[in-house]
């Protein structure tokens, strides 16, 4: 607890520094038309940094052994945020690469995750790893006309 | 002149469609409340795309009954499960579990469904009657009264939230960071970008709201391993009649919580503290006070008639001021301007139906929401047996989309995915994210109250404390940042 909770607040820190940097680069004093475009964010980030220096203090003051999390616990976690992770990646990676769309990779993670994790039977799993993204689908690019990332597998439908 | 405003308003409200909606809101809000790692913030947040498209009133009456089922929906996770839905429900286990456990969730259901409605009346009633008065002085406010109540605003984070206040100025000043990021509107200048396009457009706090409490909440869930090891429940129309002939006696209790709940809640981040001094009020003024814990009915009542009533207050800054009491507020109020609608006491001159509208929706909202959530109550709590490896992937969908569908851009899943890790790191660090989102949604508006505030006094930050009403909020807002250093000191004197 004591490591993360020191680093948040140095984190924080260097957050802060950065808009000091930026926020002179910017003019944090006073201009024609009144204060600058650095004015606000300079003032708010020399605070956060006294915040900060307080709490990183008061962080590494604390004596308590017990660990943020320990690896029982973590292991849960990363997976839900690996798979989730992954499920954005294949929705459209960044650079040149096209993605697959939301709807297949919603389809994938869900299926994957609902085997991996819950070990359901394969049925279940593509029962509800089909339905559910095209339920959005119709939900959402037919009823309510708000467009989602889209793939192949939707333009060989025609949309 | 008042209750000519308020018929007006229930013409708009009591429109099929718009009925409609109500009940649509009701249904998907309990589910959100029911549902873990969704809450009243960001299921709005999540359906607020949905919106765009519709008439402003009807919207915004969707999106309060998905706010008034959300609260709904907390109390059945609270007495089912033992897993308060909402921060504010927790007062609500201490004696609905015990009570389910005893085979008696139909009556601590039904007692804390009819608490809510009545605190919620409560504070309707007032709001009907104070909204206008006070949008009436808003009316006369400058850029100084307008920041000194911004300034209130966090104060109150800081004063009365509890835990460590330099935590909280932290995620206040974090908020107001983000909200600077992107293009300065009155010099054109690019702010905090350090150089890369995706920071130009700046950080949405809608985003913000899905990723910190949607995705960090269901980190934090499947970390504390969730199992759902439910009471069944016995709601039949018997039961709940038979807890209506017993609830009168408690006029006392429902009378001073529906107060207490509507004076914190329209400060922000009221509702918890409402809730848990409502309880401890009730507790040291009950006959039996040893009963409280084991199953006493009179311990739903308070924290539950409190908890609504002040998320009911919460929308009183929100129509007044455009100042939101909480973050279900914000993102309304995000979705105010997004209609194209200015939050704020020229609401009540410009856009008489719409306001009206949401004041007469709010009557007929918990009216139909009581009924439904007594109804339907099997079927809600059915939800929560979905397996949880189906529940968490679907809701991280739902996530997606949503956050995917404000500005249709693919840059906004990825800070979903950042503000979810953020929001659990904060959350067990004790980092209070309602304050950061608030601070996001305000941010520009404070910028802007500060900067005409100054040019008006030509430097000066004086001009906060010589103008009387500006003078005595700042005044006060100063006392509350200042508050927890002076409780240590307060205590040794008496000791």
């Amino acid at each position: 607890m004591r490591a993360v909770d020191s680093m948040t607040a140095a984190l924080l820190m260097l957050l802060s520094a950065a808009v000091i940097y930026e926020a002179l680069r910017l003019g944090a004093g006073w201009g024609s038309e009144g204060p600058e475009s650095g004015f606000f964010p300079f003032w708010l980030a020399i605070l956060l940094a006294i915040v900060s220096i307080v709490l990183f203090v008061q962080a590494l003051r604390r004596r308590s052994q017990e660990p943020f999390v320990n690896r029982e616990r973590l292991i849960p976690v990363l997976k839900v945020l690996g798979p989730l992770a992954g499920f954005v990646l294949i929705t459209d990676p960044p650079g040149p690469w096209s993605g697959l769309g939301l709807y297949v990779a919603a389809g994938l993670y869900l299926g994957f995750y609902m085997r991996w994790v819950g070990g359901h039977d394969w049925r279940t799993v593509i029962a509800l790893a089909t339905s559910i993204p095209v339920i959005t689908f119709l939900i959402f690019e037919t009823w309510f006309l708000v467009p989602m990332p889209k793939g192949p597998v939707e333009s060989w439908f025609g949309y | 002149m008042g209750l000519e405003n308020l018929f007006l308003g229930f013409q708009v409200a009591i429109t099929p469609f718009n009925l409609f909606m109500a009940v649509v809101g009701i249904l998907l809000g309990t589910i959100i409340g029911v549902l873990p790692g969704l809450g009243g913030a960001n299921g709005v947040a999540i359906l607020l795309p949905l919106t765009f498209t519709m008439p402003p009133t009807s919207a915004i009456i969707l999106l309060t009954c998905i706010y008034w089922g959300a609260l709904f929906g907390g109390a059945i996770t609270s007495v089912l499960f033992n897993i308060p839905g909402e921060p504010w429900s927790v007062a609500t286990t201490f004696d609905g579990y015990p009570l389910a456990k005893d085979g008696k969730s139909g009556e601590a259901l039904t007692a804390a469904f009819t608490s809510s409605f009545v605190g919620a009346f409560f504070s309707i009633v007032l709001i009907t009657f104070f909204a206008p008065l006070l949008a009436e002085v808003a009316l006369k406010f400058g850029p100084p009264e307008f920041f000194a109540i911004q300034l209130l605003t966090f104060s109150s984070f800081v004063g009365l939230g509890g835990g460590n206040p330099l935590k909280s100025l932290a995620t206040i000043l974090i908020g107001f960071i983000l909200s600077t990021v992107g293009l300065d509107i009155v010099t054109g200048q690019l702010r905090l970008t350090f150089g890369f396009t995706d920071l130009m457009k700046g950080f949405d706090f809608i985003i913000a709201v899905i990723g910190l409490f949607g995705i960090g909440e269901i980190l934090l869930s499947v970390e504390e391993g969730l199992r759902f090891q439910g009471a069944k429940t016995d709601m039949n129309m018997r039961v709940v009649l038979d807890t209506w002939k017993v609830l009168p006696r408690f006029y006392r209790t429902f009378v001073r919580s529906s107060i207490i709940g509507f004076w914190m809640g329209f400060k922000p981040g009221g509702a918890t503290p409402a809730s848990f001094m409502s309880y401890a009020f009730a507790k040291r003024f009950s006959k039996h006070p040893e009963r409280f814990g084991k199953g006493e009915l009179e311990g739903i009542v308070a924290p539950e008639t409190a908890a609504h009533a002040a998320g009911v207050a919460a929308m009183l800054p929100m129509i007044t001021l455009g100042i939101p009491g909480s973050p279900t507020a914000a993102v309304m109020l995000g979705g105010l301007i997004i209609w194209g609608l200015q939050p704020g006491p020229m609401l009540f001159v410009d856009n008489p139906d719409f306001v009206w509208g949401l004041i007469a929706s709010m009557y007929t909202g918990n009216v139909i929401g009581v009924l439904i959530v007594l109804a339907f109550v099997p079927f809600f709590a059915a939800i929560l047996r979905i397996p949880f490896a189906i529940l968490t992937p679907l809701i991280v969908v739902i996530c997606a989309v949503g956050s995917y569908a404000v500005h249709n851009s693919m840059i906004d899943i990825w800070y979903m995915l950042i503000f979810g890790v953020i929001g659990y790191v904060f959350k067990k660090l004790d980092y209070p994210l309602a304050p950061l989102v608030l601070a996001l949604v305000l941010g520009d508006m404070a910028e802007n109250a500060l900067r005409q505030s100054l040019i008006m006094s030509q430097g000066s930050l004086m001009i906060f404390l010589n103008r009387p009403i500006s003078g005595v909020i700042t005044a006060v807002a100063i006392f509350f940042f200042v508050l927890p250093l002076l409780t240590p000191w307060w205590r040794k004197i008496r000791a």
